[in-house]
């Protein structure tokens, strides 16, 4: 966000919290150095933050917007739903809300139970208009970021709380963006895909380790990064090659992501499937406090669902 | 001119774009709690006030309905004949322009009509205003104001025939209009979005440098929405260039406003955000440019939001959609029919001596020709081209929305007599 607001003299970082660094200090020393008026405080309401969001980004400035946790979005759902996402269309391009730019934290944190934990990528997968990214870890975090908010449309960058402070990389100084609309292979393998996006990722390598020491299982992992649009190439490019396929996400079962990426695999993958997609998701309940290790769909799951797969 | 109606709230007038009021340099005086929240004086005797008892604010009024100016001082001077002239050409087109397309909706030639009756100096009072430059945000009863910024009768025509002339390319509703050439963001059906919108767009004008602000029209419906008291916060703390201009007409469709709220009105409500505000009577076209002219003043230099409740009367029904007899006397209408902001206007030419009833007639028949031509030329244009469905949903088309648009293409060659495509340009 520095070399953002650095590139871009109209950008504006806004939010609850954000002033004296954000309540995850994801803004931390950014108003000092780029001023008051550039890094600001809002009122305590989710949908006037996107309100004001998309003002700022219809009118030559470059928005980026945080709402505290993902789970406090559905206040803003309305102006994110109907006014950001359908800008552009209903002017007939005329007017757009593209440099804006939502970030929230999103996923389970070990402890966040109903309301510090949830996973709202579907809802807005649903929602043609809007761009939906989530980086796995802090060099793809960074490169999405930055290519989000310069990206011509509004984009909701959900970023894995649970990740803040566990993922340790090297990181480029240096200004650079990633590709939104593409999917990474991030290991190949030749027995069965395994598809996930955001902190799932992790669970999945693990998950694919584990399948390759105590089954001899080559799988090919799959980042997702961008949720909609989706890659739909590079998935079935992979899936026509091994034949099998694995999705997972904590975000609940039913119409969740994994849903409408199993969906399109059968239809663009069917002569080449070996066995059913499977899902590996959290169940169709609310995210529960006390019953957190047995909601998600941790490793153990998702080497459960290979081996399933793989014995189909 | 001397307006002692608009509220002031600073007594010195900040001219610095971001001198921000900072409530932890309020000195603690004797008497006065330090609480962060308020900088208020202890009071030892229990008083529940009542809202009741406030006197409700004042309705503020030029011209009476004899067209009549009661305040002269009050009178805009640099308005010449010639601008109230136009002003009044305008009104009658749009009003002309109402009566022919609610005609067109009845007899199943556009899907949907909403006229304007009765809030036409509303719409031209605030517009002449303005400059040009600065932004409007509008709910959907307002096309006077885009109009007097230059959108053509054959703008507002295509838009309501969803015609290749139309700049929002035949994909929303009718009235639903847009001009990126007059700074009018396009209209959309959500009530009070546009209003946290325009606080955003004001902040981002401050931000780029621009002695601009912004207007951002809404109904006393709308400002029930969660919206509207969220964008007066924002406003107000973030000290934007922003003039909020409520259209009180009394009804939200059936709604009539006792049970929309149980304060004074809307105007009421700006104190409590700390928003400068004035009550103005909305069929007196002076009386509305004037609030809105020193409004427009007031929040550039000082940068800070100003809420107008125009007070006025919905003549016509809600929408095409809805008969409005159902929830309304006749006699209420009737009653507001005899004051309404062009027949008040007309008076007041009248009674200047530089208006009478040969060329009101002569007047009527001209407009009456154009938004003819304009309504037959609109309804012989095509549809947009069938491209322009998958078009705008990202600046760029994803691949699996191509894949869609060639599925579509591809059933429609398949079935091309079920469809109407001829109506279509290529």
């Amino acid at each position: 966000m520095d070399l953002a607001l650095t590139r871009d003299a109209n950008a504006c970082i806004f939010g609850e919290d954000v002033a004296f660094g954000g309540v995850f200090r994801c803004s931390v020393g950014l108003r000092e150095k780029h001023g008051a008026h550039r890094v600001f405080n809002t009122p305590l309401s989710e949908q006037g933050i996107a309100g004001f969001a998309i003002g700022l980004a219809s009118n030559g400035c470059t928005a980026v917007a945080e709402i505290q946790f993902a789970d406090y979005i559905f206040p803003a759902f309305d102006q994110i739903v109907n006014e950001a996402a359908k800008y552009r269309f209903r002017s007939g391009g005329q007017f757009d809300c593209g440099k804006l730019t939502f970030r929230a934290p999103y996923g389970c944190v070990g402890h966040g139970g109903l309301y510090h934990s949830q996973s709202p990528e579907a809802q807005f997968a649903h929602c043609p208009g809007i761009k939906v990214v989530i980086p796995r870890g802090p060099v793809q975090a960074k490169g999405l970021l930055l290519a989000a908010i310069e990206h011509p449309d509004p984009v909701l960058f959900l970023e894995p709380k649970f990740m803040y402070r566990a993922a340790v990389e090297d990181v480029p100084a240096d200004y650079y963006t990633l590709p939104l609309d593409k999917a990474e292979v991030v290991q190949e393998g030749s027995d069965i895909t395994l598809i996930g996006y955001g902190s799932q990722l992790q669970i999945l390598k693990a998950a694919a380790k584990r399948a390759h020491a105590e089954l001899g299982v080559s799988c090919e992992v799959i980042d997702l990064r961008t949720i909609n649009p989706f890659d739909e190439e590079t998935i079935a490019a992979s899936v026509i090659k091994t034949g099998r396929c694995v999705v997972a996400h904590e975000a609940p079962l039913t119409a969740g992501m994994g849903a409408e990426l199993s969906s399109t695999i059968q239809e663009l993958c069917f002569l080449h499937l070996e066995a059913p997609v499977k899902r590996v998701c959290g169940w169709d309940t609310p995210f529960p406090l006390v019953y957190e290790p047995y909601y998600v769909p941790d490793t153990n799951r998702c080497f459960e669902a290979i081996k399933e797969t793989i014995n189909y | 001119m001397a307006l002692a109606g608009l509220a002031r709230g600073v007594t010195a007038p900040r001219l610095a774009l971001w001198s921000r009021a900072l409530s932890s340099t309020t000195p603690t005086l004797q008497g006065m709690s330090n609480f962060p929240g308020a900088n208020s004086r202890f009071v030892h005797e229990l008083n529940l006030k009542r809202s009741i008892d406030n006197e409700p604010e004042p309705c503020y009024q030029i011209m009476n309905k004899e067209g009549v100016i009661v305040t002269p001082d009050e009178f805009p001077s640099e308005i010449s004949q010639q601008n109230i002239l136009d002003w009044y050409k305008l009104m009658n087109t749009t009003n002309q322009m109402d009566q022919l397309l609610y005609n067109a909706q009845r007899q199943g030639r556009i899907s949907f009509y909403m006229t304007a009756y009765g809030e036409e100096g509303t719409h031209l009072g605030s517009a002449a205003a303005l400059d040009p430059e600065d932004v409007v945000y509008a709910q959907y009863r307002e096309v006077g104001v885009l109009m007097y910024r230059g959108f053509s009768l054959k703008n507002v025509m295509d838009q309501c025939y969803s015609n290749s002339g139309d700049l929002g390319r035949g994909r929303q509703m009718p009235v639903h209009y847009g001009s990126a050439e007059h700074n009018f963001h396009t209209i959309s059906s959500p009530l009070a979005t546009q209003l946290p919108q325009a606080a955003g767009a004001a902040y981002a004008l401050k931000t780029r440098g621009k002695r601009n602000c912004v207007i951002c029209y809404f109904g006393d419906g709308s400002a029930s929405e969660g919206d509207s008291s969220v964008a007066l916060n924002f406003s107000a703390t973030l000290d934007c260039p922003v003039i909020y201009f409520c259209r009180n007409n009394g009804y939200a469709i059936s709604t009539p406003t006792k049970d929309q709220y149980r304060g004074d009105g809307i105007v009421s409500r700006a104190a409590g955000f700390g928003l400068d505000y004035i009550r103005v009577d909305g069929n007196d076209v002076f009386a509305v440019y004037n609030a809105v002219k020193i409004a427009r003043e007031r929040t550039i230099a000082e940068q800070r939001p100003v809420l107008i409740e125009a007070m006025t009367y919905r003549i016509g029904h809600h929408s095409t959609s809805d008969d409005s007899s159902a929830y309304r006397g006749m006699d209420e209408v009737d009653t507001f029919s005899q004051d309404t902001p062009i027949s008040r206007l007309e008076r007041y030419m009248t009674n200047q001596g530089f208006w009478d009833e040969e060329k009101e007639a002569e007047l009527q028949k001209t407009i009456r020709k154009e938004v003819r031509k304009e309504f037959a030329d609109a309804e012989a244009r095509l549809k947009p081209s069938m491209r322009h469905m998958f078009e705008d949903v990202y600046a760029d088309k994803p691949a699996r929305l191509q894949r869609q648009e060639a599925e579509m293409h591809e059933h429609l060659a398949k079935y091309p007599d079920d469809y109407p495509t001829n109506l279509h340009e290529a």
